[in-house]
């Protein structure tokens, strides 16, 4: 599987590259023009298509400009400097993390209370539902603010807005997985006349187990977009949303998408851990049947 | 032949009586009348097989034996308890027709749920599983894991699990139906020995007149709509039987008439 996934892996990685750069000449050549018009100067149009990839501030960066751009702000920067993307990728990544946890916490603990109790189930459900039809932009700074009233500052108020967007999936995917066992299997639990609690721990929990890490790379994903948003209506001065905003004032776009393109190599870094997880997991309760289960992601 | 004797002497004694029970399953379309006017005892020591067709509700009697299902009116007692108060004294153990082994715990784990449900010592859980697994002949597969157990060796883990519960009544319902034949025999075989050894009561469902005559000394023949018994034949059969007992004159006499009980049922299903 591995050595015939290469091909198609670099096929892709080519074309999307490759688009790219057209999308970077034809989006930034109207600039090229208007500069040549004010100088005077006719350029031949292969310069004009070089320069359109050398742009200071260009409508599209080209990648190498993006590429160099993290290499100058990561590996050629001190950590702690509030010019490295490092130090605004990981103090975004702690919230999104803290926020990752406590909506993993919470989405558990609303599922075991919608699975074993009716009542909640149809008085819980439409309120978990109608909490994320709300847009997240909208209410971010409301919790911010509110958050804030009342004395909690840091990290915590950008944690529970990943925690808002987090939990969903993770109680959508756990009710699933609770209700998941097999007739038979709870048949079994009934004549051992197993309580509920045992039934929980030795057949629901188990079973739900795909479920909730399937569940968890949502989340996880979701968890750092809910970071970066709550990162921008506060004018917060650091993290990747921090960059972003910086970035759009200043009109420094190869600054924007070097943040985008850092936020997304985090984001499938982590559903790429929670799946390692998942399936060592799935290992060590002795469900790894060769093959049966599809890609790592 | 003193052990015959003793056996003769514990049959008087009776462990489940059914008594004009019906159940009836509402449904949209009307009611199910899956079981009608059901009247039976069951003995200590016996091997009884329910046999009939789909839906004649010889897997829903054994459920209401089990407190899987409430019978709609009538009465049942084992062990003289209700069906109930005898689940909750873990009176009996119940195979399924999959062998339903939880797939993330091993074999000997498997055999051990009850056990740990019930609230037993380590010592004498490891003790139980290890008798119980040599005893349907599981030993040295205590670490597999069930995906990596044959058809056969998973419900026979499944039968370690009833019976490590040390109940005296054994239900099994159609434990074998979806192995194949060869596999089928063997584990007929094992189950009568294991039937001689332990002297439980067992009440077995099953679509295989053969297993049926082979297995019980009383078999409970059902017919559908609505699920009845439709004869009860007593085997003269020798408790102690081999495979080879099939070729002889005896056992096709008693096969031949479940088969005509059957084919009755069958006609009454052809008149509706």
């Amino acid at each position: 599987m591995k050595k015939s996934a290469f091909f198609p892996i670099v096929v892709v990685v080519a074309a999307i590259v490759l688009l790219w750069y057209v999308f970077t000449v034809v989006m930034n050549l109207a600039w090229e023009k208007s500069v040549a018009e004010r100088a005077g100067t006719t350029p031949s149009f292969t310069t004009m298509v070089s320069n359109t990839m050398q742009q200071e501030r260009p409508v599209l960066p080209a990648p190498h400009q993006v590429v160099e751009e993290i290499i100058n702000t990561t590996f050629k920067k001190k950590i702690t400097s509030k010019r490295s993307l490092i130090y605004h990728a990981q103090i975004t990544l702690s919230s999104s993390m803290l926020g990752f946890l406590m909506g993993t916490l919470l989405g558990i603990v609303l599922a075991v209370a919608i699975v074993y109790n009716e009542a909640l189930n149809k008085s819980l459900m439409p309120w978990i539902i109608a909490s994320q039809t709300i847009p997240i932009l909208a209410i971010a700074p409301m919790i911010i603010v509110v958050l804030n009233a009342i004395g909690v500052q840091g990290l915590l108020p950008k944690a529970f807005i990943s925690m808002y967007l987090s939990f969903f999936p993770i109680v959508v995917g756990m009710v699933k997985g609770l209700n998941s066992p097999e007739r038979s299997h709870l048949d079994l639990m009934h004549t051992y006349n197993a309580s509920a609690v045992q039934t929980f721990f030795k057949l629901r929990l188990p079973t739900s187990l795909p479920y909730l890490f399937t569940s968890m790379k949502i989340a996880v994903a979701i968890s750092l977009v809910g970071a970066i948003v709550a990162e921008l209506p506060t004018g917060a001065v650091a993290g990747l949303g921090a960059r972003l905003l910086a970035g759009s004032y200043y009109g420094q776009t190869i600054q924007i998408w070097s943040a985008l393109v850092v936020a997304s190599i985090l984001a499938a870094t982590l559903v790429m851990l929670v799946g390692l997880v998942g399936e060592w997991v799935n290992r060590r309760m002795g469900l790894a049947q060769s093959n049966s289960s599809g890609g790592t992601l | 032949m003193s052990d015959l004797l003793s056996n003769n002497s514990q049959q008087t004694e009776s462990v489940i009586n059914v008594n004009n029970l019906s159940l009836t399953f509402p449904t949209s379309d009307g009611d199910v009348h899956a079981l009608s006017e059901i009247d039976l005892t069951i003995n200590r020591g016996d091997f009884v097989s329910f046999i009939g067709p789909s839906g004649c509700g010889k897997t829903t009697l054994l459920r209401v034996i089990a407190d899987l299902e409430q019978a709609t009116s009538g009465s049942i007692d084992v062990n003289g308890m209700t069906p109930h108060e005898a689940r909750l004294a873990r009176a009996y153990g119940y195979v399924f027709q999959a062998a339903s082994l939880y797939p993330w715990r091993t074999i000997s784990k498997n055999v051990a749920l009850p056990l740990e449900i019930m609230g037993l010592d380590a010592a004498v859980i490891r003790e139980r599983v290890r008798k119980n697994m040599e005893l349907v002949d599981l030993a040295g597969f205590e670490k597999k894991y069930p995906w990596q157990l044959s058809g056969g060796m998973q419900q026979r883990a499944s039968i370690a699990r009833a019976l490590a519960v040390e109940p005296d009544l054994l239900l099994m319902d159609e434990p074998f139906g979806a192995l194949d034949e060869i596999v089928r025999d063997h584990l007929n075989e094992q189950l009568l020995k294991l039937w001689a050894q332990t002297n439980k009561t067992v009440v077995f469902v099953t679509h295989s007149i053969p297993e049926a005559v082979y297995l019980s000394n009383r078999i409970v023949v059902m017919s559908p709509r609505p699920g009845r018994i439709h004869d009860v034949i007593e085997s003269n059969l020798p408790r102690d039987r081999e495979l080879s007992i099939r070729e002889t004159p005896e056992f096709l006499t008693l096969a031949n008439r479940v088969r005509d009980g059957l084919r009755a049922g069958h006609s009454y299903d052809e008149v509706a």
